[in-house]
């Protein structure tokens, strides 16, 4: 296959390509990549969620705290999200202005582990920590999660600049998004020192 | 997905490090209902109405994960709402079609090797096509004509992507069964598909500046006759396409034409068509957009059509759409009139 479509790119006509009877290759190629599949390792962890917090303070962390969701705050999580929310409490990590969250949001079917700084109300880093869906795979670097730097919230709940999407991500976009208003949202419900 | 999503959103308040639980298998779908309102004029210029309902599409979805890097996906679609056995006025135009079904296995963090049955990697719409996505009422005709969009086939296929964005797709995979260059109508379906002719299929995307995708397709077809035609009729479809997105603007471009060796009929030994197409999203729940769209598949038969409407999104995953539609075929009829539309996906 790579061979006609070298020989295509090559400028070979077509009608030449055509008397290339490539159906021989087909079992050398499924057994290529079979032999390839069991190289295969874990789901696309990046980074684990202690290795992201240690990170974020310089390799000495606080205790993680916890923050309880009451229902107004509860209520705000769900309109961000856009459909219910069943959990209690929320995780968190805090020192002088910065607080780190590590958060979850499905885009087409699985979660997203993302991990995000937020330092005097600004998001200071966002990192997708685990991706497990097939697509949508754009979001875990840098050149799409720059332009949440220095993005703020609006009283709206709503992040204070565009976010350019992805075509083609645009679950895997929208649930990034949101996770970056969630921790926006929950940093402005502690008391920095 | 429903059921992972509850187990995640409990996932949130969980704790550092330990591996999350979610739904090794998950349930999916989307669906449209149109209403068509059009007005029709052939050329001896005796006007037609075509005014119809139609639930033109209700698809499911089912995934399983089999572990963390081996994982079923399936589509299964359900097409104009009824299907019946019959001939003629006693058919129906419904199809049960199985779009998707495949395992993937992943190679490494970057590659994954799928077998089965999938969407061909071409276009703008063949691999993502939920209502809520894309604007108008019905799919554009350049992709759904001469692509022909939505194409599945069976086989297997490598797809990797690199740390700067770009990604690519290298297919091997059942042919198309078209020796009278009816290039849609050729689509096997893979329902008991021909094997005596394979094809074979190359995208290279570029996606790595937020709201840019720049891509482009080769596909080989070995021979549309599937060994019937004493000398084989090979043929090569190229796609390109460019989207750019930022802020509320959005505009996209796309070209696609197929070239069939000798053998084919002379008037369709090639069949081309392009589109253009800008959007603005007034705000996050109302969008306006306009299209153009121009194709040829029989050689001096230019056909064009021009769209123009708005999407109107009461939930992320929930759209009413309405266009207004001109059509005009070169020797054949001219239509005009609306489209109403909702779609979901969830």
């Amino acid at each position: 296959m790579m061979f006609k479509l070298m020989l295509f790119f090559a400028g070979v006509p077509s009608s030449a390509l055509m008397n290339v009877r490539l159906k021989a290759y087909l079992p050398v190629i499924f057994i290529c990549l079979m032999c390839l599949a069991p190289a295969a390792r874990a789901e696309n962890i990046y980074q684990t969620s202690d290795d992201f917090v240690n990170e974020s303070f310089a390799g000495k962390p606080p205790e993680a705290e916890v923050l309880w969701l009451q229902d107004d705050l509860k209520k705000q999580l769900e309109d961000i999200l856009d459909h219910g929310y069943e959990g209690k409490r929320v995780r968190y990590w805090k020192q002088g202005q910065r607080s780190v969250w590590v958060l979850e949001e499905i885009g087409k079917t699985k979660p997203i582990t993302t991990g995000i700084v937020i330092n005097n109300k600004k998001i200071e880093v966002i990192k997708v920590l685990v991706f497990r869906e097939s697509r949508g795979w754009e979001i875990k670097y840098p050149f799409f999660t720059e332009q949440f730097t220095k993005a703020g919230l609006t009283h709206e709940h709503k992040l204070d600049r565009t976010i350019d999407g992805i075509s083609g991500a645009t679950l895997s976009v929208r649930a990034l998004t949101k996770l970056a208003r969630i921790a926006l949202l929950l940093d402005q419900q502690l008391k920095h020192s | 997905m429903l059921l992972s999503r509850t187990l995640i959103s409990a996932a949130i308040t969980t704790t550092l490090a330990a591996p999350v639980a979610y739904a090794e298998t998950t349930v999916g779908g989307y669906g449209e209902f149109h209403y068509n309102n059009l007005e029709q004029t052939a050329t001896s210029g005796a006007k037609s109405d075509k005014k119809m309902l139609d639930f033109h599409r209700f698809v499911l979805e089912f995934g399983h994960d089999f572990n963390d890097h081996i994982r079923f996906f399936s589509e299964v679609e359900l097409e104009h709402a009824f299907v019946k056995n019959g001939s003629g006025a006693d058919s129906t135009p419904g199809e049960v079609e199985l779009e998707q079904a495949y395992v993937e296995m992943d190679i490494d963090d970057n590659s994954s090797f799928k077998a089965g049955v999938f969407l061909i990697p071409v276009g703008m719409l063949n691999e993502t096509h939920e209502p809520p996505a894309f604007y108008g009422v019905e799919r554009n005709l350049v992709e759904k004509e001469i692509i022909p969009a939505t194409w599945w086939e069976g086989g297997v296929m490598y797809s990797g992507h690199l740390d700067n964005g770009v990604s690519y797709d290298l297919a091997l995979h059942s042919g198309l069964n078209a020796s009278d260059g009816n290039i849609r109508d050729g689509r096997s379906k893979v329902a008991e598909a021909a094997g005596e002719a394979l094809a074979y299929t190359a995208r290279v995307k570029y996606t790595g500046i937020s709201g840019l995708e720049i891509a482009a397709t080769v596909q080989l077809q070995d021979d549309l006759s599937q060994g019937t035609a004493a000398e084989a009729i090979g043929a090569t479809l190229i796609e390109s396409h460019v989207a750019y997105a930022t802020g509320p603007f959005k505009a996209s471009a796309m070209y696609a034409q197929w070239d069939l060796d000798a053998g084919a009929p002379d008037n369709k030994e090639e069949q081309s068509g392009m589109l253009v197409e800008a959007s603005y999203k007034v705000t996050e729940k109302f969008g306006v957009f306009v299209r153009q769209s121009d194709w040829s598949i029989v050689v001096n038969e230019d056909k064009s059509q021009t769209v123009a409407g708005f999407n109107y999104w009461p939930h992320e995953d929930v759209v009413f759409k309405f266009d207004y539609q001109t059509e005009d075929h070169d020797n054949a009829t001219e239509s005009k009139g609306f489209n109403l539309g909702v779609g979901y996906q969830f």
